[in-house]
């Protein structure tokens, strides 16, 4: 889950994690094929979400994936998947992107409160709480979490979950737009002339 | 949608989609997982009903083919797809029959070939069990296959049927699998098909071509000095032979087919170059050196093809017609791009060029001729590899379907033959298959029963699939095959010996008596061991009803010339090395120079 070094980002004087964001058939093995085509470049995928979309039978995907500019034939190849209705490198474009974090922490009666504290300047809620633990839920870009998950380390972190980036457009647009169905025409049939 | 009342087993929708689809021929082998699918065939589920307007009645509407193995059965649909165009099928059972479809689909995958490929799958309830014979054929075949689907229900097989059929043939073509367990090919259900498939994550279709692209595309051409126009595989599956002629022609410009490309544009024709890239003629690696534009039309810029790639075509603008967009810009990036299918954009491109006579660029390209005239035949006391392939040539003048296997062998069929006839070269080209040799040319026979298939084969590659001789003998196909015994794994013994200081490592052959060995098959075998008898050998098989299986005892050692040195570009080609004699040119007859 480490981020690229700052090596890496200013080696090729471009940002190697892409967010990609994807609109999919919901069915038996896309994730599959879809990782396929990452694997065979090489390229990790750093994280990964799913869901159902507002489409019926279509889900959405966000993935972020460590990758130089090739990353743009990847894609290209994954449009090809017949299952990829529509895909799309957000990277470079004004979007909201958003994770969500549980935080099991070790807590007694005398840190609890110390917790909480954080908690709420992170605008996290607390879920659970037990007499030796609490679960804190927090929402955010990866920053955000990372700082409270940093600070919450002072407090023995027993168990961290994060959902990784989800991701959509900034204003009125829908980031996979409907394509009209494109004008079909026949090949001609099998003509062996010159 | 349409139906009807009757129930239909699974394994019925299946022979019901094949016969909406046209489908006329199957190759497979049967097993547990798939018997209900040989259960309909040729009874029962086939040929009880009218077949559809435009089908013509056969006494069985469709034949099942029984090879003697799977690898076999994909690579026997593969070259059935590419004579006729159409979808080509294979049937495997699970398991082992499953994964031995494997490389024929690789094969047909890298070539852009339509295949539908059927599997038997075990039980529903075996699956994710270790049933016997299980074998997770779809996640095995994802990366090889266009498109594949495990049916888990009797009800979606037609829908998965007629997808597979029109995914495969559509757009830039490929195999597709689909995977059906034994018991949803027995249960029962009716038949849905609907009028048009729909796919919302498929779009294999432009809305016309770019009027912007085609008018810079134009001006491009209009302002070149030096143009080439490389025509590809794309021309022949699009059927644009008469548009890649007409743009020559009318714009006056040189043409080079890739391997693939072969036959996509009359080889004798006066403006043909023949072949670029690491066994491509000597002239034509430098003229794309030289050119100051390249019109891509329907291949993929393959690094057989263009050398190092950061040295390929140095002083050339680049004109890209392709079908795929993730092809665009892949290799190379083009100064026009023509999105689409070969044929309309030829057509719409055709409207807007004119005819320029370019004489500087003919002469330097006829002055390059005579100087490298890189397809030679030497004087020679032994059989000549290049003489076999070059006679055979001469005594069918290109009237035939030509199959080869890969390696050497290949190379010269590509070099020392003219193809006269549009689609006429059969060749495995991304994979490099060998083996190819045999069931493909089984698969362009039954394609084109009424035509002569010549299989250039390799001793090697016809070791790897000679079973199929008995399928061969068994439905009489009358395929000449010539195997180029070199008694050697040719392409890797020139490797070794230009690259590796002739360590010739697991390369020579101990080979059976090819003779012996066809005549067990119940099959004519004759053998050239010199010069004189190799004309002579190809007149009795030319004249025999039957299949015969030649051996020319050729050079052991004959390497393939020109070549490109891997990682080298293709302005370092190796032409042939000067002999001591003068050599015949065969360029000289068939290639007539260009100028106009
Ligand atoms: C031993 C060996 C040596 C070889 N040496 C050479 C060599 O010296 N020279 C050489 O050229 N090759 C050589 N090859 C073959 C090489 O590896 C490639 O297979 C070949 O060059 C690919 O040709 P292609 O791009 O035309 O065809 P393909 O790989 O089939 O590509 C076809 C392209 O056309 C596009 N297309 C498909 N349909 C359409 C359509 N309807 N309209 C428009 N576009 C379409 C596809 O999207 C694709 O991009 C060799 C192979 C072997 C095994
Ligand atoms: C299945 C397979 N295995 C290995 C290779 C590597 N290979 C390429 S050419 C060649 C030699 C082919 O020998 P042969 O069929 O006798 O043809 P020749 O080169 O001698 O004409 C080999 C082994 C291959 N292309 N395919
Ligand atoms: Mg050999």
């Amino acid at each position: 889950m480490n981020g690229p070094s700052a090596q890496m980002r200013s080696g090729f004087g471009k940002i190697r994690p892409h967010t990609i964001i994807a609109l999919v058939e919901d069915r038996p093995g896309v994730l599959n094929r879809i990782a396929s085509k990452w694997r065979q470049r090489g390229f990790n995928i750093e994280s990964l979400a799913v869901g159902h979309s507002e489409k019926p039978g279509l889900s959405r995907m966000t993935f972020v994936v460590d990758a130089d500019t090739n990353a743009e034939q990847v894609v290209r190849q994954l449009d090809k998947l017949i299952d990829v209705v529509h895909i799309r490198d957000v990277s470079h474009e004004d979007i909201v992107s958003r994770e969500l974090a549980m935080v099991k922490v070790k807590a007694d009666r005398e840190t609890r409160s110390h917790i909480i504290d954080i908690a709420e300047v992170f605008k996290a809620e607390v879920v659970d709480v037990e007499p030796d633990s609490i679960i804190i839920e927090a929402t955010g870009d990866e920053n955000h979490i990372d700082s409270l998950v940093n600070l919450l380390r002072d407090y023995e972190i027993i168990e961290l979950v994060r959902t990784g980036r989800v991701a959509m457009l900034r204003g009125p647009e829908v980031s996979h737009p409907h394509e009209e169905d494109d004008e079909q025409y026949e090949r001609a049939p099998g003509i062996h002339t010159w | 949608m349409t139906t009807d009342d009757k129930l239909y087993t699974g394994a019925q929708m299946v022979m019901e989609s094949f016969l909406r689809e046209g489908v006329d021929t199957i190759f497979g082998l049967p097993g547990g997982a798939n018997l209900p699918l040989y259960d309909v065939l040729e009874n029962g589920g086939v040929g009880i009903r009218p077949v559809p307007e435009g089908v013509v009645p056969k006494e069985y509407p469709i034949r099942h083919y029984l090879v003697k193995h799977e690898q076999c059965a994909a690579h026997a649909a593969d070259a059935y797809a590419r004579v006729t165009g159409k979808a080509g099928v294979c049937y495997g059972t699970s398991g082992p029959g499953a994964t031995n479809l494997v490389t024929g689909i690789a094969n047909a995958f890298m070539d852009s070939v339509p295949l539908v490929c059927v599997t038997g799958q075990v039980i529903s309830a075996l699956i994710g069990r270790d049933g016997f014979q299980e074998a997770d054929i779809q996640g095995i075949t994802i990366p090889i296959t266009k498109h594949n689907e495990l049916v888990r229900n009797v009800n979606e097989i037609p829908r998965a049927m007629q997808e597979a059929f029109y995914i495969a043939t559509t757009g830039r073509p490929g195999p597709v699998l689909v995977d059906i367990p034994r018991d949803v090919l027995q249960h029962t259900g009716k038949f849905y098909w609907q009028d048009k498939v729909q796919l919302r994550g498929y779009k294999p279709y432009t809305n016309g071509v770019d009027r912007d692209e085609v008018a810079k595309a134009a001006e491009l051409i209009e302002q070149a000095e030096r143009p080439i126009i490389l025509s590809g595989h794309g021309v022949i599956i699009s059927h644009a032979f008469a548009e890649v002629r007409e743009l020559a022609e009318k714009a006056n410009i040189p043409v080079i087919t890739t391997l693939l490309g072969i036959s996509g544009f009359p080889g004798t024709h006066p403006l043909y170059l023949g072949m670029p890239g690491m066994h491509g003629m000597y002239w034509n690696n430098i003229a794309i050196s030289e050119a100051d534009l390249l019109i891509g039309v329907g291949m993929r810029f393959d690094d057989r093809v263009t050398g190092r790639l950061k040295d390929f075509a140095p002083k050339a603008k680049i004109i890209h017609l392709e079908i795929d967009p993730a092809e665009i810009g892949k290799n190379v990036k083009p100064d026009a791009t023509l999105r689409g299918d070969a044929k309309a954009s030829l057509r719409e491109l055709n409207k807007h060029v004119s005819h320029k006579p370019r004489e500087r660029w003919f002469s330097w390209l006829d002055e390059m001729r005579r100087k490298h005239p890189s397809i030679v035949i030497r004087e020679t006391e032994e059989v000549l590899p290049q003489y076999v392939i070059q006679q055979i040539y001469e005594a069918t003048k290109g009237d035939c379907y030509v199959v080869t296997g890969v390696g050497q062998h290949q190379m010269w069929a590509a070099q020392y033959f003219w193809y006269d006839r549009p689609n006429s070269f059969v060749t495995s080209g991304g994979l490099g298959t060998m083996g190819f040799e045999v069931p493909a040319a089984m698969g362009a026979q039954v394609a084109a029963p009424n035509d002569t298939v010549w299989s250039i084969c390799g001793d090697g590659g016809f070791m790897m699939t000679l079973q199929e001789l008995a399928t061969i003998a068994e439905y009489r196909w009358p395929i000449k095959f010539a195997i180029v015994n070199n008694n050697v794994l040719g392409m890797v013994r020139q490797w070794q010996e230009l690259f590796y200081k002739n360590n010739l490592v697991a390369t020579p052959l101990k080979n059976p008596d090819f003779v012996k060995l066809a005549e067990a098959f119940g099959i004519l075998g004759l053998r050239a061991e010199k010069k004189l008898d190799v004309k002579p050998v190809i007149e009795t098989a030319m004249s025999h009803p039957g299949p015969v299986v030649i051996d020319f005892q050729v050079k052991y050692d004959e390497n393939c010339y020109p070549m490109v040195p891997p990682g080298a570009s293709l302005d370092e080609t190796i032409d042939q090395p000067t002999y001591a004699f003068e050599p015949k040119r065969v360029s000289d007859e068939r290639r007539k120079v260009a100028v106009r």
